[in-house]
């Protein structure tokens, strides 16, 4: 059994927020809450990462973003919302330029609200991602040995 | 028959040893930064998640260069283990790092162009040391062969302690440790996204992985000549002094900051031409 | 035994004939018949050598007509040197020329020379044979060709074909004699005939450039000449003799030093390296010959023929210093470079700073990886100037920042382009082992500072063959597509050079046994083997494990389609890779160039401080040495 939650890399990427969120993302890297022990990597790569992190509403300007940056990830992704922002729009959802959240571009997996968002709940976040990793990892190897046998 | 054994060996511990020690080197710098650190097992996670992983490619050539680079290399270890030609070895190094700049720049991607171009920067930076080097051995054991050079009465440190020097200073590139992390990096982010391996994904990645891991083991191969002589204790004595450096690295790569690629240019020439040069120079009048 | 004057006559007659075809179709037949002739008879000519035993012929002991003949030839070549400096202004060339060349006539028409052979054959000379032959006569083919795409993109220049191809041919005859030659004199006269016609292809265009540089090229050239003059009298009013052999053993190290200078003219050394650099204005052919096959090779010839007498004394260690010193410099001003003949140039003159030191040292390790050098270097040099030749008439541009993606726009040149750089640097190829030879040989015989040149000008050497292989290679959608202009007549002569490349590589083993020791066994008289036969067949072995990555490659690609995906550019790549949107939300062009690092590496830096360090140690050298013979 091949378990990619074993090894998540991550890919953090900020849609319009703030910047509280970012840096309570940035803040489970430091020794106090350390990441890196469950294996997790903050990676700049779409090309190496399993996990798309997201912080803030998308706007006009970063839609397009999203999409490209979710498409050059390999499967299996998941994507995880962080911060109220990401999840819905938060208080900026009525403003001019905010589409809404992130699922109304890309299909996310893990919703972690907050304002912001606190790191013991971004890590508690990602581990919930890593069983929905698993998951769509156990799917795409029963696709392709369905593939393989029909 | 003993020649055989040790290419053997070569060829299936690397990539255990490699892996091993990189763990180690992961929990060594979460110590030193007073972390915990994932487990000594987490490369080989992170191998067999990357060989599960969907196939995306930038372009169809990246995989096979890098298998490429990976064959080569595997090659010029096995060269090295099998008591060959030190001077050819290295050569073969140099030619497999083109394969790994020729992956990284066939994708037209502007990061991994900019990583290639500094690898090739760091080939010119370690590329004099490394030929130094086989000349030292030469010059002190009359041999550029691996197997005459073990089978030396005296370990060659005591005669070049100055190309020992300049080696570890070098070696730093060839390990990608910062300071000299300039092509990529194998902490998560860097100033250019991962560099020379931004657009590889995946199996392309694990197998630059897995070279990485062969070049560690031979780089460390190469070190160990340094120590060994015709005794078998001093064999104990390389293994332990391998450990040393090994440490050492570690602890460059935690205490310092990467620096500018004319920074690294410039002071690997002056350590190959000051440590290594002088050192040769001195063999060379005790001729 | 007629054949060899056949080989020296028959393309000087093929000269005169095509400088009289005005027909286009017509010299195309001719330039083929006629390098198929040269190659068919020199095929014959080492046949019936190696059939006779193989062994050196010394020919022509004494020949009355020829040499006055000779005699004449230098006088003409004089007033055609004078002809020209005077419609140009050019004072030194005239200065310099009417100077030996008197100088010559005096010696000839006073002293005493014993008589001797004046043409020899052995192993060396089969060798320059069929590299003036083989590489000689494709580069005439490629230039059909070439000339037709060289004056559709180039108008302005006039068309002065026929002139062109004469010239060829003629420098073809030229090389043969000089490399028949045992009689200084003879050598002398052929000698001043390769500078006078370099002079004439590098003036081709006509431009204001060209003739500077053309003139240039003459004076450097004929200051060695001056020297080979002087090394001459030497020989002939002190010991009497005008063989090259007895250079060797006479004892003296003024004619040795003399016709180093010589050689270090030709073979455009430091400090002469720039009248190599200016050549680079003529049509591509001429750069192709001047590098590859003929021009340098007859300077780099010269100097292995005296080498045995180089080992340990001032000269040698002029020679070796001033080719290590060439070595580094040439590959450091290389980095710097754009423009695709311009690294040629700068990668020739310091490939031949390795031989030249190898010559300097004259040992026999040494001798036998320059030998090495100097085959590989014109197998692949020679390619790579047709192929940027091609490219150049392609793309319209030589720089080879518009050669990016290469392999995707114009694939055969790119894959022929590659081969050559591959042949020049990379491990385990011809070029690298006698690189290794070498590093051995200067460590054994000591020479430190030589040990530094080839560690560090190694670095630097594939820095800039990296960087222009890892151009080619990238796989990018052409930001516009181009049609291959380049005609049959150049594929034919590229992928003969690219399939003897890769033939060499493959047959080293055997090239090393059958041709380069019999040389080296020669000019030293004993017989060590340099490199052990395993050692090389493990490269060769080697070799085709490294050639096979490419093929397989090339076939995999074209098969296996996967996903593909934009290349990352921080989520704002257009799509095709080739845009991106920029802070306005415009599409901007996405660029990418190499490193010339010409702020540490380039030539403005380096020029200046390296020629006068070269000429010093060359004046220096001169000065102990005729302070030691008075």
């Amino acid at each position: 059994m091949k378990k990619v939650s074993k090894s998540p890399w991550l890919l953090h990427y900020d849609a319009s927020s703030c910047n509280g969120c970012d840096i309570e993302v940035l803040d489970c890297l430091t020794p106090r809450y350390d990441i890196e022990r469950f294996g997790i990597i903050n990676t700049g790569d779409p090309f190496q990462a399993d996990i798309l992190l997201i912080t803030g509403g998308v706007n006009s300007q970063t839609e397009s973003v999203v999409q490209q940056l979710y498409s050059q990830m390999p499967d299996p992704k998941v994507v995880i919302a962080v911060g109220i922002c990401a999840c819905t729009g938060g208080v900026f959802k009525e403003c001019y330029n905010i589409k809404g959240g992130i699922d109304t571009v890309i299909p996310v997996d893990v919703y972690v609200p907050g304002c912001a968002a606190r790191p013991e709940a971004i890590i508690d976040g990602v581990l919930e991602g890593l069983k929905v990793l698993d998951e769509k990892q156990a799917e795409m190897e029963k696709q392709k040995g369905g593939k393989r046998n029909g | 028959m003993i020649k055989l054994f040790f290419v053997l060996a070569y060829l299936i511990l690397s990539p255990l040893i490699g892996g091993l020690l990189d763990g180690a080197d992961r929990i060594l710098s979460a110590r030193m930064q007073r972390r915990k650190g994932p487990g000594i097992l987490q490369p080989f996670y992170d191998l067999r998640k990357l060989f599960s992983k969907e196939m995306i490619a930038v372009n169809n050539v990246q995989l096979l260069l890098n298998l490429s680079y990976l064959v080569i290399l595997v090659i010029a270890g096995s060269m090295l283990f099998a008591g060959e030609d030190l001077l050819m070895v290295l050569f073969i190094l140099s030619t497999a790092d083109m394969f790994l700049i020729m992956s990284a720049s066939s994708d037209s991607s502007p990061y991994a162009n900019m990583g290639a171009s500094r690898e090739m920067l760091q080939m010119m930076a370690y590329e004099p040391m490394t030929l130094l080097i086989a000349v030292g051995f030469y010059l002190t054991t009359g041999s550029f062969h691996v197997s005459d050079i073990i089978a030396a009465d005296h370990s060659a440190i005591i005669w070049m302690p100055g190309l020992l020097v300049g080696f570890l200073f070098t070696s730093a590139i060839k390990f990608r440790k910062s300071p000299f992390d300039l092509s990529t990096s194998h902490h998560a982010h860097q100033e250019m996204v991962k560099g020379i391996t931004t657009e590889m994904s995946g199996i392309t990645l694990a197998i630059m992985n897995i070279a990485e891991y062969y070049e560690m083991v031979l780089l460390y191969g190469i070190f160990f000549l340094f120590f060994v002589n015709s005794t078998w204790w001093s064999w104990i004595i390389a293994l332990i002094a391998c450990a040393v450096i090994f440490f050492l690295e570690v602890l460059w790569d935690n205490v310092s900051a990467r620096v500018k690629w004319k920074t690294l240019l410039y002071s690997c020439w002056s350590v190959t031409l000051v440590a290594g040069g002088v050192n040769i120079l001195i063999l060379m009048l005790d001729k | 035994m007629s054949m060899i004057p056949f080989l020296i006559g028959f393309p000087v007659l093929l000269a005169a004939i095509l400088f009289l075809i005005r027909k286009e179709d017509l010299r195309g037949y001719m330039v083929y018949a006629g390098a198929g002739v040269i190659m068919l008879i020199t095929v014959i000519f080492i046949m019936q050598w190696i059939f006779d035993g193989s062994e050196t012929w010394m020919l022509y002991p004494s020949t009355e007509l020829p040499d006055h003949l000779i005699a004449a030839g230098d006088i003409f070549l004089m007033g055609l040197i004078l002809y020209m400096s005077l419609k140009y202004k050019r004072p030194l060339p005239a200065i310099l020329s009417i100077v030996q060349t008197v100088l010559m006539l005096y010696v000839e028409s006073t002293a005493k020379i014993a008589e001797g052979p004046h043409i020899m054959v052995d192993w060396f000379t089969i060798l320059m044979c069929i590299i003036i032959a083989f590489i000689g006569g494709f580069i005439c083919i490629y230039t059909v060709g070439y000339m037709k795409g060289y004056h559709n993109n180039h108008t302005d220049v006039r068309d002065r074909q026929p002139f062109f191809f004469a010239m060829l041919f003629l420098f073809l005859g030229a090389m043969f004699g000089l490399v028949f030659s045992q009689s200084l004199i003879w050598m002398y006269f052929f000698w001043e005939v390769t500078s006078v016609i370099s002079f004439l292809m590098i003036g081709y265009t006509k431009t204001e450039e060209a003739i500077n540089n053309s003139f240039n090229a003459l004076w450097m050239n004929l200051l060695g000449g001056l020297g080979f003059a002087v090394a001459i009298a030497w020989m002939c009013l002190v010991n009497g003799t005008a063989q090259l052999q007895d250079v060797l053993t006479a004892g003296s190290e003024i004619p040795l030093i003399c016709l180093a200078l010589a050689g270090l003219t030709k073979s455009a050394q430091l400090p002469f390296s720039t009248w190599l650099l200016g050549a680079m204005v003529a049509p591509t052919p001429s750069s192709a010959l001047l590098h590859s096959a003929t021009m340098v090779k007859a300077g780099v010839y010269l100097l292995l023929r005296i080498s045995p007498a180089l080992e340990g004394n001032t000269t040698g260690m002029i020679v070796s210093s001033i080719g290590g010193f060439t070595f580094i410099a040439a590959s450091m001003m290389a980095i710097a470079q754009n423009d695709g003949k311009k690294v040629l140039a700068f990668s020739t003159i310091s490939n031949l700073g390795l031989i030249v030191g190898c010559a300097g040292i004259g040992v026999e390790e040494t001798v036998w990886a320059a030998i090495f050098l100097v085959i590989f270097h014109s197998v692949s040099k020679s390619m790579l100037f047709q192929s940027v030749g091609a490219a150049e008439n392609t793309l319209h541009s030589r720089d080879i920042e518009d050669m990016h993606g290469l392999i995707i726009r114009v694939p055969k040149l790119a894959y022929i382009m590659g081969i050559g750089i591959a042949g020049m640097y990379l491990a385990p190829f011809g070029m690298l082992i006698s690189k290794w030879v070498a590093l051995k040989a200067f460590v054994d015989s000591g020479n430190f500072i030589l040990v530094l040149f080839i560690a560090y000008g190694s670095a630097t050497t594939m820095f800039y063959w990296t960087k222009w292989l890892a151009k080619l290679l990238c796989y990018h959608i052409p930001r516009d597509t181009v049609k291959d202009v380049t005609l049959k007549d150049e594929y034919v002569s590229m992928f003969f050079h690219a399939a003897v490349m890769l033939l060499l590589c493959l047959f080293l083993p055997l090239v090393a046994s059958w041709l380069v020791n019999p040389i080296v066994q020669e000019l030293f008289g004993n017989a060590t083997s340099v490199l052990s036969m395993s050692v090389l067949t493990t490269m060769a072995i080697m070799l085709v494990s490294i050639f096979i990555v490419p093929v397989v490659m090339f076939f995999i690609s074209r098969s296996s389609h996967r996903d593909l995906v934009p290349i990352y550019m921080n989520g704002i790549n257009k799509g095709d890779n080739r845009y991106f949107v920029n802070s306005f939300g415009e599409d901007e062009h996405l660029y990418l160039s190499n490193w010339y690092l010409r702020f540490e590496f380039g030539r403005r830096h380096l020029r200046i401080p390296s020629i006068i360090l070269a000429a010093a140690v060359l004046i220096v050298g001169f000065c102990i040495v005729i302070g030691g013979a008075i």
